[in-house]
C-alpha cells in the first residue's frame, strides 16, 4: 500500500562505482593522520519488524583543520550519517556497522558511557533548527556551562567566565546581562551562535555541523557561515558540514562527498566536484542549482537544463518566448496595498502596537509576466500575496484582477472573483487534504465552480494531469503516495482546473529538493508559455527568482524598496538592503571560499510599530526606465 | 462517479490503516473480546438469563454464590447473574446514547468555534469552560436531581455533562487543520465555508473525536454507575449495576457478592472501552505520522 | 508575569459570574414548583404561598437574578430547608475534611505516580512500561466509589484493620486512622491517572530537539531525564492534573458516601434525598468556585514554572 512513487531521478545504483576525483585516495589511505576516519559505515532502521538499510558502505576521512562537506537532497542519508557516527540514533531501532576512529579509538565499539564522554568533548555536533535545539526553561548560560561541568572537573564561577568568553567568541553582545536569559529571548540566528558556543565549550577536534544555516535567513545564514569558518582557523578544530545547499558546500569546504539515497556516489577536492564532476547525479544537481549572477545579459528567464541521471546526457535547455503582453492593461493592478494587524497586550487587551505588515505596496503585472517579490521573514511578501487574494484582508489600498475591484466585493462575488487569480503554497506536503484522492481534489473546484458536469471536470482533470508531468492513472491515489515535487505538481493542476489568468506562487518551491526545484521552476515557464499565465513569484531564493522572473520587487519591512526589470536590479542593485541581500547569497563557486563577508552582526528588523506611528511619505527615483528604488 | 461517491471512497481507503495498526496491537484483542462479550450479553440477556431478573425468591435471599445461583441472590432472592445481564442493557445503552448526542452537539459546536474564530469562538468556549468547571459527576446529579431520575433523563443528564468537553477537543485539531494549507488552497478555490468545514476539516479531525468519544463512554458509564449509587439511576426494581451496588451496599458485611460482581462488571466494561480507545489512540498517530 | 497574573486574576471573575448564571438557570428548570416539590403535593395553598415569598420565587425573573447574584457574591447562601442553619455553615463545618482528603489524594498521586510515568516513559515498550500502562489502566477504569468499596471490604471487613466507618475524631491517630482507607482509594486513582499522564508527557519531551542536544553534549543520562526532560515535562502534567481536580471532587463525594466520612458528600447525599435545593444550589456554587479556584492557581503555577511565559516579550 505504501508505494512512493519517487520516479523524479533514480540512477542504477548497483552498477555506478563511488567516484574518486583529484587527488583523493590519498587522505583516504592514511588514517593515521586523520582526526575522524570512517569506513563502511552502513546503517539500518527497523521500520514493522523489517529492518532497512538507510546508509550503505560510507567511507571517508577527515583531516585535521579540514572541513568536510556530505552534500545531497532530502532522504539521501547525509544527516544519518552524522547521527550514527555520534552514535545519537534509538539503539533499539537501528543498527550500526563499519568503523568509526576517532583518533585511536573506534567509536562503534565504545560502551554508552565511554561514546558520552566524547561527546560534546572531542566531537561536537549543531543541529539545523535552532528555534526547538535549546532547553526552554533552562537559562543559556546555564546549558553553555553545562557543556563545561560535564566533562571537566571545574568550578561553577570558572564555568561562568569561561562561558562569557565563549558568549564573546560567537559575537553575542552584551553577554554579561544575556547569561541569565532564556531561549526563547533570542533570535534565531542568535540562538545558533549559542549553539555553536555550546560546542565550541569543550575545544572539541571536530565539530559536525547538520545543517546549521537552512533554517535561517538568507542575511543571518551569511553571518553564521563566516563565524564558523572564522572560528575554525582560531579553533584549529575540523569541520564535517552537512548540507544540501551547493553555494554553501562551495563556500565552506574543503573536500566534499554527494550523497544519494544513501549511498556516496562522488568523493573528492571541492574544486574538482564542481568543475569536474563525473558521476551523472553530480552532475544532475550541480546544473539545477542557479549560481547567482550567471544570467549574462539575457532579459528573459531561462529554464534549468535537464540532466538525465542515468547516461549523464544534457538536454539543452529551451529559450522561452517573451509571453509578456506589456501593450494590454495589466492583469493584475496593485496600488498602496496597506495591511496591519493590531497587537493587544497587557491585562485589558489595550491596542499597544500593530506590524505593518504589508505598507503601500504598489506594483502593476502584466499577462504572461512573472514579477517576483523577493525579501527575508518578516518583509511582507507574504501577506502581500495573501492580501491581493483576500486570504487576509487588507487595512486599505486598491486591488484590480482583470479589469475587477476585488476590494469591494462581497462573499459570492468574492468567491466567483477566485477564478481567475489562483495561489500555490509553500509546504507541499499541507496543500492537499490527506483525506481525499487526488482525482476529487482535482476536480473539486471545477464542481464547486459549477463549470461543468462531473465527467467534463474529470476530463479536465486528466488533461492538466498531463501537463504537469503526471500519469494520470494516478488519479485514484492519496497524497502520501507522492513525492514533495509530485505533489506540488498537482496543487499547481488543481490551481489550473479554474482556468485563472494570475497565479501566486508563495514560496511554491522553496520547499523542495534542489534538483526538483529545477524541474518545477521549468513547468512552470512551460505553463506561462502554453497558458499566457502571469505569475506572482514570492520567494527569498534570490538565485532562483534570478532565473524565473521578467521583474524584481525587493521587499524589506512591509515596503518595496526597489523595483524594477530582472536584468536591471541584478546587475545594478541601487538600495542598500538589495546589495546586502545579494551579497548574503552563497555562491556555488568553490574559487570564492576565502572570502568572508565580514557583516555586521545585526538582527532582522521587526515592522512592529507604535500605535500612533505615521509611516513616512517615501519617494521613489528612476535609475533606468522601469527600475524604481526607494529613497532613503 | 459523483463528487460524493468519489469523496466518499476516499475516506474509507484510509480507514483500513488504522484498522491494520489496531489488528497489530495485542492489547486491543482483549479490549475488543471484552466488549464485544459484554455487548452480546447485554442483547441476548433474554436468551441466556438463567432466570427472570425481577423475580423474587424470597426463600433464597442473601444466598452466596452456588450451583443454582452462579452469582448469588440478593436480599430478595433475585438472581444476581440474570440482573447484571440486564443491568448491561441499560447501562450500555444509556451511556452509548449519551455519548452520541454530547459527541454530536458538542463537535459541532467545536468546528464552528474553531473555523469562525473572533468573538463568537471566545463566547462559545468561554461557555465551554464554565460548564467544564462544573465537576462532571455533580453536574450529572443537579441535573439528574432536577429533571427526575428516568432513562431518557439520565441519558440528557450525562449528555449535558460531556458536551463541553467534545466541544473543546473538536476546537483545537480544527485550529490545527485550519492552518494547514489545504484549507486555505480551498478558500482560495472559493469553496464556501460549509463545504470547507464538512468535507476538509471533519474527516481530518474525525479521528481525534472517535479516539475521545470512546472513552468518554467509559466515563459515561462510571457516571450512569455513580448515579445509580447514590439514588439517582433508572428507578428500581429495574436492575442497574449502580443500584445493584446501592442495594448491596447495605448488606457489605454479610453478602460480599452482592457488591463485588457488579463492580467487575462495571469495571471489565470501563477497562474494555479504555483499552479500545487508547488502542485506537495509538493506532491513529502513528498513522497520521507515516502520512508524510 | 504581574500582567499575566493579573489577567488570569480578571478572567476568573466572568466566569465566576457566567457560572453562577447557569446555576441559576439549571435550579429554575426544574420541571414544576419548587415549592410543591419541597413541600410536598398536599400542602395548602397558604403555606405554599409563603414558602414562595420567602424563597422569593413570587418576583419577576430578573428580579429574582439579581437578587440570587448579590446573594452569592456576598456569601449569603440561604438556609437549608432542613436543619435550618446556613449553607455557609453547614459547609463550612464539613468543607476541611474533603480538602483534607483531595489533598492527601493528590500527594499519593503526585508521590507514587510521577515516578511511575517516567521510568515507563524512559523503559517504552519494555516490561515496566507494560505493566505500568496496564494498572494505570486498571486503575483509572474505576469509578470512584466501586474501587472504594471494593477496598472497604477488603480491608475493614475481611481484613479488619481499618475501621469500617469514620467518625470525626480528635485523636490524631484516629483521624489518620479514619484518613487511611479514603485517602488510599483516591490516591490510587490519582496515581494512575497522574503515571499516564506523567508518561505521555515525558514522551512528548524526550522526542524533542533540545533532548538531543543534551546527548549530543555528553550529558549523564539521569541528569537528562531528571533536569532537561522532567523539567519541561511537569508543566503540562501541572495543568492537566489541575483540569483533573473537578473529577477528583467527584470522587471523593463518592469516597464520603462510602465511608461515610464527613465531608461534602454526606452533605450532598441529604440535600438529595430531603430535596433540600437551597442547600444543593449552594454546593454546586461552592463546588464549582473551587474549581475555577484551582485552575486559576494552575495557571498561575504554570506561569512561575514556564519561564516563556513570565520573561513573554
Amino acid at each position: 500500500m505504501n508505494t512512493t512513487l519517487n520516479s523524479d531521478l533514480r540512477p542504477n545504483v548497483k552498477e555506478e562505482k563511488m567516484q574518486h576525483s583529484g587527488n583523493d585516495l590519498e587522505h583516504a589511505d592514511d588514517p593515521k593522520t586523520a582526526v575522524l576516519s570512517v569506513r563502511n559505515l552502513t546503517t539500518s532502521f527497523k521500520a514493522n519488524n523489517d529492518w532497512k538499510t538507510v546508509i550503505r558502505n560510507i567511507s571517508f576521512d577527515v583531516a585535521a583543520k579540514e572541513t568536510v562537506a556530505i552534500v545531497g537532497e532530502s532522504g539521501s542519508g547525509k544527516s544519518v550519517t552524522s547521527l550514527s557516527i555520534m552514535r545519537l540514533l534509538s539503539e533499539r531501532s537501528s543498527r550500526i556497522e563499519g568503523h568509526v576512529r576517532l583518533g585511536e579509538k573506534d567509536l562503534l565499539s565504545l560502551s554508552e558511557e565511554q561514546m558520552r564522554q566524547v561527546r560534546g568533548n572531542e566531537i561536537s555536533m549543531i543541529f539545523q533548527e535552532p528555534m526547538t535545539s535549546l532547553n526552554p526553561i533552562l537559562t543559556i548560560g546555564r546549558q553553555i556551562a553545562e557543556a563545561l561541568t560535564v566533562h571537566q572537573d571545574i568550578s561553577q564561577a570558572d564555568a561562568k567566565a569561561e562561558v562569557m568568553r565563549l558568549l564573546e567568541k560567537v559575537r553575542i553582545p552584551n553577554a554579561r546581562r544575556r547569561f541569565d536569559e532564556y531561549p526563547h529571548q533570542f533570535s534565531g540566528g542568535m540562538r545558533q551562535r549559542v549553539m555553536i558556543a555550546m560546542a565550541l565549550a569543550s575545544r572539541p577536534k571536530l565539530l559536525i555541523a547538520d545543517e546549521p544555516t537552512t533554517a535561517l535567513d538568507v542575511t543571518i545564514q551569511g553571518q553564521i557561515l563566516d563565524l564558523i569558518k572564522t572560528l575554525q582557523e582560531e579553533e584549529g578544530m575540523s569541520v564535517l558540514f552537512i548540507t544540501h545547499d551547493m553555494g554553501v558546500v562551495a563556500e565552506v569546504a574543503d573536500r566534499t562527498i554527494v550523497m544519494y539515497r544513501g549511498d556516496a556516489v562522488e568523493m573528492g577536492e571541492t574544486d574538482d566536484i564542481f568543475h569536474r564532476g563525473k558521476h551523472p547525479y553530480t552532475r544532475a544537481l550541480l546544473s539545477a542549482v542557479p549560481q547567482l549572477g550567471s544570467m549574462g545579459g539575457r532579459k528573459l528567464p531561462l529554464r534549468f537544463p535537464v540532466i538525465d541521471i542515468k547516461t549523464g546526457e544534457e538536454k539543452p535547455s529551451v529559450e522561452v518566448v517573451n509571453t509578456v503582453a506589456s501593450t494590454k492593461s495589466p492583469i493584475l493592478e496593485v496600488k498602496d496595498l496597506t495591511t496591519r494587524f493590531g497587537i493587544r497586550t497587557g491585562p485589558f487587551g489595550r491596542k499597544t502596537g500593530a506590524v505593518h505588515a504589508v505598507e503601500k505596496v504598489s506594483f502593476d503585472l502584466f499577462e504572461g509576466e512573472t514579477l517576483s517579490l523577493v525579501g527575508e521573514s518578516g518583509c511582507g511578501k507574504s501577506t502581500t500575496g495573501r492580501s491581493i487574494t483576500r486570504l487576509i484582508n487588507p487595512t486599505s489600498g486598491n486591488v484590480t484582477v482583470d479589469g475587477q475591484d476585488v476590494m469591494g466585493l462581497g462573499q459570492s462575488a468574492l468567491r466567483k472573483m477566485r477564478r481567475s487569480i489562483q495561489m500555490i503554497f509553500q509546504d507541499p506536503y499541507a496543500s492537499l487534504n490527506p483525506r481525499l484522492n487526488i482525482g476529487s481534489a482535482l476536480i473539486e473546484p471545477f464542481i464547486q465552480h459549477g463549470m461543468g458536469t462531473g465527467r467534463q471536470a474529470l476530463d479536465k482533470a486528466a488533461g492538466l494531469m498531463e501537463k504537469v508531468g503526471l500519469p494520470t492513472d494516478m488519479m485514484s491515489r492519496f497524497p502520501h503516495e507522492f513525492s514533495g515535487g509530485q505533489r506540488q505538481r498537482i496543487a499547481i493542476a488543481r490551481a489550473l482546473m479554474l482556468d485563472p489568468k494570475v497565479i501566486v506562487a508563495d514560496e511554491a518551491v522553496s520547499a523542495l529538493d534542489v534538483s526538483i526545484k529545477a524541474q518545477v521552476c521549468n513547468l512552470l515557464l512551460d505553463l506561462q508559455q502554453s497558458l499566457n499565465l502571469a505569475f506572482l513569484f514570492i520567494s527569498h531564493d534570490m538565485a532562483v527568482v534570478e532565473r524565473v522572473s521578467h521583474r524584481v520587487a525587493v521587499m524589506y519591512l512591509g515596503e518595496i524598496v526597489e523595483i524594477g526589470p530582472r536584468s536591471a536590479v541584478f546587475d545594478n542593485p541601487q538600495h542598500s538592503y538589495t546589495r546586502k541581500l545579494m551579497s548574503a547569497v552563497p555562491v556555488p563557486d568553490p574559487a570564492r571560499r576565502s572570502i568572508k563577508r565580514d557583516m555586521p552582526t545585526d538582527e532582522l528588523k521587526n515592522p512592529i510599530r507604535p500605535v500612533d506611528y505615521v509611516p513616512p511619505e517615501r519617494e521613489y527615483r528612476e535609475v533606468s526606465p522601469g527600475h524604481l528604488v526607494q529613497v532613503c | 462517479m459523483t463528487d460524493s461517491a468519489i469523496i466518499l471512497n476516499s475516506v474509507e481507503k484510509n480507514q483500513n490503516h488504522v484498522l491494520a495498526a489496531l489488528r497489530r496491537n495485542r492489547l486491543s484483542w482483549v479490549g475488543a473480546g471484552l466488549l464485544i462479550l459484554i455487548v452480546a450479553a447485554a442483547i441476548f440477556a433474554p436468551l441466556v438469563a438463567p432466570y427472570d431478573p425481577l423475580k423474587q425468591n424470597i426463600l433464597y435471599r442473601l444466598s452466596p454464590p452456588s450451583a443454582e445461583f452462579w452469582l448469588g441472590t440478593d436480599s430478595y432472592g433475585r438472581d444476581v447473574l440474570s440482573r447484571l445481564l440486564y443491568g448491561a442493557r441499560i447501562s450500555l445503552s444509556i451511556s452509548f446514547l449519551s455519548v452520541l448526542i454530547a459527541m454530536v452537539v458538542g463537535s459541532a459546536l467545536g468546528i464552528l468555534a474553531g473555523y469562525i474564530g473572533g468573538i463568537f469562538d471566545q463566547v462559545v468556549m468561554g461557555l465551554v469552560d464554565v460548564m467544564l468547571s462544573f465537576p462532571t459527576l455533580l453536574l450529572g446529579l443537579m441535573v439528574a436531581a432536577m429533571l427526575g431520575a428516568s432513562f431518557e433523563n439520565l441519558i440528557i443528564a450525562i449528555a449535558i455533562t460531556e458536551t463541553a468537553p467534545f466541544a473543546r477537543v473538536a476546537r483545537a485539531p480544527t485550529i490545527a487543520v485550519k492552518r494547514r494549507e489545504f484549507v486555505e488552497a480551498g478558500k482560495s478555490l472559493g469553496f464556501t465555508p460549509l463545504r470547507i468545514m464538512r468535507v476538509h476539516i471533519l474527516p481530518n479531525i474525525l479521528s481525534d473525536i472517535v479516539v475521545v468519544a470512546s472513552l468518554w463512554m467509559a466515563s459515561a458509564i462510571r457516571t450512569e454507575a455513580s448515579l445509580a449509587f447514590v439514588g439517582l439511576g433508572v428507578r428500581p426494581p429495574t436492575p442497574t449495576w449502580g443500584g445493584m451496588i446501592r442495594e448491596g451496599f447495605d448488606n457489605i458485611l454479610t453478602a460480599w457478592w452482592l457488591v463485588v460482581f457488579p463492580s467487575l462488571a462495571i469495571l471489565l466494561t470501563v477497562l474494555a472501552l479504555n483499552i479500545l480507545g487508547d488502542a485506537l489512540r495509538d493506532a491513529i498517530d502513528p498513522k497520521t505520522r507515516s502520512e508524510r | 508575569m504581574i500582567g499575566y497574573a493579573i489577567r488570569r486574576l480578571l478572567l476568573a471573575i466572568p466566569t465566576l459570574l457566567a457560572m453562577l448564571t447557569m446555576v441559576f438557570v439549571l435550579v429554575r428548570l426544574v420541571p414544576g414548583d419548587a415549592a410543591v416539590a419541597m413541600l410536598g403535593d398536599r400542602a395548602d395553598a397558604v403555606t405554599l404561598q409563603a414558602l414562595r415569598a420567602q424563597l422569593g420565587l413570587d418576583q419577576p425573573i430578573a428580579i429574582q437574578y439579581m437578587r440570587f447574584i448579590r446573594d452569592m457574591l456576598t456569601g449569603n447562601f440561604g438556609h437549608s430547608s432542613v436543619s435550618g442553619r446556613t449553607v455557609l455553615a453547614e459547609v463550612a463545618q464539613v468543607l476541611p475534611y474533603t480538602l483534607e482528603l483531595a489533598l492527601a489524594a493528590v500527594f499519593i498521586g503526585t508521590l507514587f505516580g510521577i515516578p511511575l510515568g517516567v521510568v515507563a516513559a524512559c523503559r517504552r515498550n519494555q516490561w515496566p512500561d507494560y505493566i505500568s500502562r496496564l494498572l494505570s489502566l486498571i486503575g483509572l477504569s474505576f469509578p470512584g466509589f466501586v474501587s472504594a468499596i471494593l477496598m472497604l471490604l477488603a480491608f475493614a471487613v475481611w481484613l479488619q484493620w481499618l475501621p469500617v466507618m469514620s467518625r470525626a475524631s480528635s485523636d490524631p491517630i484516629n483521624h489518620l486512622r479514619n484518613l487511611v482507607l479514603p485517602a488510599l482509594n483516591l490516591g490510587l486513582i490519582m496515581t494512575a491517572y497522574i503515571a499516564r499522564v506523567t508518561r505521555s508527557s515525558m514522551l512528548d519531551v524526550l522526542g524533542e530537539d533540545y533532548i538531543r542536544t543534551a546527548k549530543a553534549k555528553g550529558v549523564k543520562p539521569s541528569t537528562l531525564v531528571l533536569r532537561h526532560a522532567l523539567g519541561n515535562a511537569l508543566i503540562p502534567i501541572v495543568t492537566v492534573v489541575g483540569l483533573y481536580f473537578g473529577t477528583l471532587i467527584g470522587n471523593s463525594v463518592l469516597t464520603e458516601i462510602v465511608f461515610t466520612r464527613p465531608g461534602l458528600g454526606k452533605l450532598i447525599l441529604g440535600a438529595l434525598q430531603s430535596r433540600d435545593y437551597t442547600l444543593l444550589q449552594g454546593l454546586m456554587v461552592v463546588f464549582a468556585t473551587l474549581v475555577i479556584l484551582v485552575n486559576t492557581v494552575t495557571d498561575l503555577i504554570y506561569a512561575l514554572v514556564d519561564p516563556r511565559v513570565s520573561y513573554a516579550q
